[in-house]
Formats: structure tokens, sequence, C-alpha cells
């Protein structure tokens, strides 16, 4: 009954896919009643602080907790003590949540109590002596690479070289992607335009700071209410943590107010649950804002060098990469990925993206959507930029000889299947926008982008309701309106009204596993499992009907939410519709549930090309984004408003990233900008309207063509404003954020 | 601990409560009142998320002291439906799809129905300042701004009744 992909033809015409239906979660979200990570309480709860590491880098000698738990209102006061030994796939998470015998960063935690109140829990907070010896640290990508600079970890010996190092360093691993000779590729080229570009790490900035709510029986059974990516993920990692059986844990996903990737791993789980088995009450913890930015995933900061080689007649004949990224304290940034998908828009003989995953004294990254990408793209489209201006070529014409299309090599390896990247630019050079006249002191920017979609481990429950309405439970939580994209896709394909769908996030008990809700992989996994469930129940209604009108299940088809006779030969039959059969499923075998459980494959690249129109004030080196259009490839799109929020919303973070965003360490390694005032995000008076285009090149790997939306749309944008301002300025920008100060330093103003 | 009794009205109904002197209002509502459709984004007074009305005054309620709504009317994004009946911003907030997670949304809805009482018809502009104080990070305002305006025109829409009907263009 699964699709086949390959060999099921897709389906074309829709009655509930693509249209506009209200979002089975909106009433609650706009009346104040859906309850986020932060919302929920228990009797006899406590209330869990972290204390946190004033110092960049340090040894800690000892933790004395005695007077903070003599504190009247304390249960519970846990250090890494309280976490014995585990799996070492989590073993740097554990590190991670709570300091052992360094602190790593500033923000690193090192202690929590839970308390009857905030108050005393803060008081005991107060009195928790930490006897630190402050190390030397680096915060700098580029310097945390020297061999002069601290080391932060004495047993990380850098993988990927041809031989293993004798010396540990900050550098975990070194990646190469490509093909071809890329030094014979080069030499061929009328012109090689090489460049070095610096980004600085942003946050994914989601509203809603990290909430969870932790109990724990004596009887080893637990129960764990938080704001997550993925609720079956904090069950593996808190249950293996705390030397529990996973079963044991529930885990129950809450609304999610944000999260882009910061929210696809553990930081208060884990120290919630400890708290909890310490105390024997449960203890909700929630994180301040500047506990989000000190202490949760930022982004890589960066350090690329760029080289490409470009004939007059813009065929790029060779590109080479080479990629730094500082993850933070521990090895895992995401440096593979941008150097996997920093040439992907390309169809090239020759490319070569080198990568290093480099490690500093710095919150452990955590993904931002289409992690490690933007960057890349923000380097290698701005070469590209630059090679069309000293060619004088136009940047869409260059951008479409190259583009890579179906079939071509990918930079990192596969060929690729069925492509919209010519749609998108195709889309965007037809636009009245890339027509439209610029003023004094103003630009325009061109860039695209690519990300990889994921599928993963998915699994899904339909069930046919006796009153033929139904509920489906799917373990993706939605952080974007993915409850009805996936809702309707399920009604389409039942030949429902998509009303009759109520499509909810079950919680771990309840459901197979599934992988966290990201590489924008909902709408498309849990879409292809949701349509598979759907089939599967129709199987069984086909067969109830069969019963019902003695005939073989061979000769009853489903057409428009109805089983009928597939042939006269089959005999006069009036069709049983779904309720109809659902009325009847006592009688006729019991209650009657579709199931699909998957690794969902063919989640199908996606690309976008972006076009923006900024204007730079020469006297304080202000950008204004005048004009931003998104052209993005969405396969089919199941719910055209979501899809276009998740191009607008992409858009607008890559506008912060490129000009506002950054973490600001000062000298002494402690982050200064902690706060939503000093670390700031676009507001609506930043910004211009952000016109979306949805261009639709079917995915052939699912059965309606579904591909991820959330991602790609942050990939073009840091790239597409940076070459919108160099030509507003006549200089070429090559460093992130460009916030005014470095804008009047370009143009020779300070 | 010494508290303090606070007599104060919350979306029309007298309520009372004792809290701590360094208690916002914000940590009222949501943990002594159990009205947590106002959130904490931020607790600095940055991101709106916890936007209420006080006195008719927009306030980040994490910025107020609870003792302080002593004598107070105080409207949150709890009392802005009437019973089952949605407020049009709401309305207008689901039919432009302008929200996506969720959680800015009370208080981008409280701050919107505050400007709309002052200014019944502004520009795409005043919208964009006036909601500057409200961070969202999943839409990138543009639905927002489209459904405030909106919501705006058709709040309009009784008083133009009475002007002739403008004759419609027909393309030749």
């Amino acid at each position: 009954m699964n699709f086949q992909p390959g060999k099921d033809t897709l389906k074309r015409n829709f009655k509930t896919v693509g249209t506009r239906t209200p979002r089975p979660d909106g009433l609650d979200k706009i009346t104040g009643r859906a309850q986020f990570g932060a919302d929920m309480t228990a009797p006899g709860m406590l209330w869990g602080l972290i204390l946190r590491s004033p110092h960049a880098h340090a040894r800690i000698r000892k933790i004395d907790t005695s007077k903070a738990e003599a504190v009247n209102g304390v249960h519970a006061v846990v250090t890494a003590a309280d976490f014995g030994p585990c799996p070492d796939g989590v073993l740097d998470v554990r590190e991670n949540i709570m300091a052992r015998e360094k602190a790593l960063y500033d923000g690193h935690a090192v202690a929590a109590v839970a308390a009857t109140s905030r108050a005393a829990a803060k008081q005991a907070l107060k009195l928790i002596k930490v006897d630190y010896e402050v190390l030397p640290h680096v915060t700098d990508v580029d310097e945390a690479m020297k061999p002069s600079a601290p080391v932060i970890n004495n047993k990380l010996f850098t993988k990927g070289l041809d031989k293993t190092p004798r010396k540990p360093s900050n550098v975990a691993e070194r990646f190469e992607f490509g093909h071809g000779d890329v030094e014979a590729g080069l030499k061929q080229a009328d012109l090689v335009i090489e460049r070095t570009f610096k980004t600085e790490a942003t946050h994914q900035g989601y509203i809603e700071p990290h909430a969870c709510l932790a109990s724990m029986g004596s009887d080893g059974k637990g129960d764990i209410w938080c704001c997550t990516q993925g609720h079956f993920m904090v069950r593996q990692v808190c249950s293996a943590l705390l030397g529990m059986d996973a079963s044991a844990l529930r885990v129950t996903a809450s609304e999610i107010g944000g999260g882009f990737g910061g929210k696809t791993t553990v930081f208060i789980e884990p120290v919630a649950l400890a708290l909890s088995l310490k105390s024997n009450r449960p203890v909700k913890v929630v994180m301040s804002r500047s506990e989000v930015l000190r202490a949760s995933g930022p982004t890589s900061s960066t350090s690329i060098d760029i080289k490409i080689g470009m004939n007059k007649d813009g065929t790029i004949t060779a590109g080479d990469a080479t990629l730094r990224y500082q993850g933070g304290a521990f090895p895992g940034s995401a440096v593979p990925y941008g150097a996997m998908a920093a040439f992907a828009c390309y169809d090239l003989k020759a490319v070569r993206a080198v990568g290093y995953d480099v490690i500093a004294n710095r919150p452990k990254q955590a993904a931002y959507r289409a992690p490690g990408a933007p960057m890349a793209a923000y380097a290698v489209e701005s070469v590209v930029d630059e090679l069309c201006k000293e060619l004088d070529l136009d940047p869409l014409d260059v951008r479409l000889k190259n583009a890579s299309s179906d079939g071509s090599k990918a930079s990192y390896g596969p060929n690729f299947d069925v492509i919209g990247l010519r749609a998108t630019l195709e889309a965007a050079r037809a636009h009245p926008h890339y027509k439209a006249k610029l003023g004094r002191n103003q630009g325009r920017g061109v860039a695209c982008g690519f990300w990889f979609n994921f599928g993963g481990e998915t699994s899904v429950s339909l069930n046919v309701s006796a009153d033929g309405t139904i509920g489906l439970s799917v373990g993706t939580p939605d952080i974007g309106g993915s409850r009805a994209s996936i809702g309707n896709m399920a009604a389409e394909e039942l030949g429902v009204p998509h009303d009759k769908v109520r499509c909810i996030i079950a919680d771990t008990a309840s459901l197979g596993y599934n992988d966290v809700t990201d590489g924008s992989r909902v709408t498309f996994a849990s879409g292809l499992a949701a349509i598979n469930a759907a089939r599967d129940a129709i199987g069984k209604m086909c067969e109830r009907a069969a019963g019902i009108w003695g005939i073989p299940v061979e000769a009853v088809t489903w057409e428009d939410g109805a089983a009928r006779p597939s042939s006269p030969n089959a005999g006069k039959h009036e069709p049983l519709t779904l309720a109809d059969i659902a009325a009847q499923a006592g009688a006729t075998g019991g209650p009657i549930s579709g199931h699909c459980e998957i690794n969902a494959e063919g989640a199908g690249v996606s690309f976008a090309t972006h076009l923006v129109d900024t204007e730079v004030d020469p006297e304080t080196g202000y950008v204004k984004v005048l004009r931003y259009t998104v052209f993005q490839d969405a396969g089919k799109a199941v719910h055209p408003s979501y899809v276009e929020g998740q191009f607008q919303g992409g858009a607008v973070q890559g506008i912060g990233w490129a000009l506002n965003e950054e973490y600001i360490y000062g000298k002494d390694g402690t982050l200064q900008n902690a706060g939503f005032l000093d670390y700031r995000i676009p507001v609506a008076s930043d910004l211009p309207m952000i016109d979306a285009v949805i261009v639709e090149v079917p995915n052939p790997g699912h059965p309606y063509g579904v591909r991820g939306v959330g991602e790609t749309s942050i990939v073009p944008p840091l790239a597409a404003i940076s070459n919108s301002v160099s030509d507003a300025a006549g200089v070429r920008m090559t460093q992130l954020p460009m916030s005014p100060p470095r804008v009047l330093k370009a143009l020779g103003r300070i | 601990m010494f508290q303090i009794q606070v007599s104060t009205s919350i979306n029309g109904d007298d309520t009372e409560f004792s809290c701590e002197a360094d208690e916002t209002l914000l940590d009222v509502l949501r943990d002594r009142l159990g009205m947590t459709g106002s959130k904490e984004g931020c607790g600095t007074g940055d991101c709106g998320a916890c936007s209420v009305v006080v006195d008719g005054r927009l306030v980040c309620s994490c910025l107020m002291l609870g003792a302080e709504a002593q004598g107070r009317e105080i409207e949150t994004i709890e009392g802005m439906a009437d019973g089952t009946e949605l407020h049009p911003l709401q309305q207008k907030f689901l039919d432009h799809a302008a929200l996506q997670c969720g959680v800015c949304t009370p208080g981008f809805l409280v701050a919107a129905k505050s400007l709309l009482e002052r200014n019944d018809d502004p520009t795409e502009e005043e919208v964009r300042y006036w909601l500057a104080g409200n961070l969202c990070r999943c839409t990138g305002y543009d639905k927002i701004v489209r459904a405030v305006l909106d919501t705006a025109k058709d709040m309009r829409k009784p008083a133009k009744t009475k002007k002739p009907a403008a004759k419609k263009r027909v393309k030749a």
C-alpha cells in the first residue's frame, strides 16, 4: 500500500491540498489558550534554577552546595556528580548540560536547585560556592586554530587527516568534498577571484525560551512536558543520561514557540528530571532570555576562503572553498553541511570544498535552519557576483548558464533527481522586481541557495471514529502549521473534507519512534506517512465494504471518500461512504485504523533564488532593505499560506544575520549582548513586505510531489543582501553582519 | 514572607490576589491567576510577548509590578474575544495566516488592538512602527502587517457605507 517512489504516479489534481484552510491550532493560539512549554504546572511543583559559569574557561576545583541545601524551601541541589555513567553517544550532552571538570564557556551550567518558590531558588543559587581556576580562553575561529591557542580539550586529536596528529588541538575534524581537477580548472579561467569572508555567530532567536516540567516517581517512571522539536529525542537522551528504561519515560511535546533547529537537542530537560528524581517532586525549569543566548545552541561563527574561475562567457571553470566553523566547546559544527552545500547550485567539472570543525570557548552550536549552508552560500555567491561584475555579465544569466539541473552531478557527490533551481532563476528573471529602476545609493543583489531536505524515521496513526471523522496522530512537533498540511494530505487521500480530520502531536508512549522536526522533513515525511496510513485505512475499509456486499475485495475501489464496486461485473451496489463504513465498524470486524512506520527516503532537494534591493546611507552606514522577493521550489505547496510564511520568515532571519545580529564576546570571553535589546533581531519597522513566489517542480519521491520548504529560504539572503549592499556602496563587503560601523569602514569613512 | 494584597479588575472581572513586592504583573497573571496567555519572551520589555493594557495604556506586563495593579483596569489576551465571538483582529490573524508558532501572537493582538483604538486608518508604516516593540521570529511580519491593515479596513466599513458607493472601474 505504501507509496513506491519511481513506480507510482504522482497525484496532480487536488481538492484540499493547495488550498488555504484554517489551521487546527489557530483558535487556541489567538485566544491565549494554547499551552506552551512554560504554561504547564503540576501539584506540588518546585521551581528549578541553574547556576552558570561566569568564566569562559575555568577548571572547577570544588563546588560547595551545603549552604544552598540549608535554605528553607530548597528540596534538591544537583551538580555533575548527579549524572552518572552514560553511553558514549550522549557523553558530550552530559558535559554540556552540567559542567564536570571544567566550565567551557560563559554560561555553562555548573549546578541547579529546586525550591518551593523562585525566590528561594534564587537565594540558594547565590549560596552555592564554586572554586574556579580561570584558564586562558579562545572564542575566535581563526585564533582557535593557531598552534599557540589554548587547548580546550587535551583529548581532541584532529580526525580526517592523512596522519593523526600527535598533539591535541582545537581542530576536531577535516572534511573534503568534490570532484575533478580544481587546479587545472582554475588555470583555464579568464578570471580567477579569491576572497576571504567572515561571519559572526547568530542565534535562532525563537521567542519562547526553553521550558520544561519534569516529574519522576519513586517507581522509576517519569514524565516530561517540554517545548522541543523532538520529544522522542528528549526521551532517548534523558533516559540515557538518567540510566532509565526509555519506555519508563514519557515525553509530551507542548506547543512550541519557535525552534528553527535550536530545540533539536536538550539543555534543561535532564537537569529538571534529575532535580525531580532527587526531590521526589515535579520540577519546572524555564530559561531566561539571557540564559537562552548564553547557554543554548547558537550557530557557528565562520571564516571562509573562496576561489572561483570564470570564462568571459560566464562559464565557471572551477570552484574551491576552505571553510572553518567554530561550533562551540564540543565537536560537531555544521561545517560538513556547509562544505557540501557551498557549490550545490552549480554544475561544475572541477570543485572542492574543505571544511574544518573547530572548537572554541562558546556554547555548543545547535542547528539553525539549513545548518551551515547560509555562510557557505554567502561566500560562494559573493565571489560569483564579483566575477559577474568584473566580466560585465548578468548575474541571473550566469547562474542559469552554470545551474545544476536534472541529473547533474552534485558538488557533494550524488546525481540530482528532478530539481527546480532553473525554474526559480527563470521566475526571477521574468519578475518585474528584476527590471525595476534603482535610485541613488541603491543596489540590487541576487543569490541562490540549496538545502538537502531530510526524510527519516516516522510513525503515524490514523483512527477512523464511528461517526466518520478522523483522528490523526503524528510524532513530529508542529513548528509552523504542519498539523494543517499533514491533516489536509490525509483528507485529500481519504476523500473527506479537511475539517473532518483532527491532527494532533501524540506523546512518546502513543506512537512509534519519530525523528525530530528538522531538515524540513515534517510536511514531507509525516505527510508521506499520513498518506500511507490513509491508504492502509482505505484498504481496510474496502475489505469491510467487500464483506458487506459479499464480493471479493479486488472488486472494490475507493473514490471520492467512498467504497464503490470497481466495475459493473462486481454487481450493483450503492457506494458506501467512509461514514457508512465507520458506523458499521463494530459489526464488521471492530475499529478501523491505518498505520505507517517508515524511514522516509526521497525527500527531494530544494533550491531558491532571492532578489533584494537595498539603500546604503553613506553618512551613517545604515542599510535599508527596500524590496525583497523570494522564488523557491516547494515541489507542491500543500498549504500555500504557510509555505509563503516559511519563505518570508527565512528571508527575514537572513536579513537579521546579514545586517544586525552577532554574538559579541568581550576580551574576557564573556558574552556582551545576552538580551534582545543588544542582540537585535529584525522588527516590523526594519522591513518591507516580503514577496513570496512559489515555484512548483514536483518531487518524484512524494506521492503529491511535496518538497520540504522550511530551510532553503535562509540560505540565499546573506549573499543576496551582501551583493546588494556591495552594489549600492560600490565596494565588496566581506564580513557579516554589515552593521553601520562596518559599512562606514568599508566606505572608508571611519 | 510579607505579601501585598491587591484588588484589581482583569478583563472586567474583579480580582484579588496577594503577591511578593518584587513580583511582576506577568508573574502574577501567569503563576498566581493561571492566565498563561501572556508570554514571557525576554522579561526585559524587549519582545512584547507579555503585552497587556492597563487603564487603556499598552504596557509590557514584565516591566510592571503586580502590586501596581491595585485599583487598575487590566485587559489581557484572554479577554479579547467576546465569548465565542472573536475580535476582528483575531479572525484576520487566522484568515491571513499571520501566525506560525503562535507564541508572540497574544502580544501582537493586544498591541494591534491598542493601535486600532487610537488610529482606525493606519498606514503600513504606522502599523510597522507601532508593532516595532513586538518581536516575531517566524513570519517576517508580512502577514501580520497585512492582517492588521485588513482589519482596520473592515472595521472602518460601517462608516463608509454612508458615503455614496464608489463607481466600479470596468476594464475596457
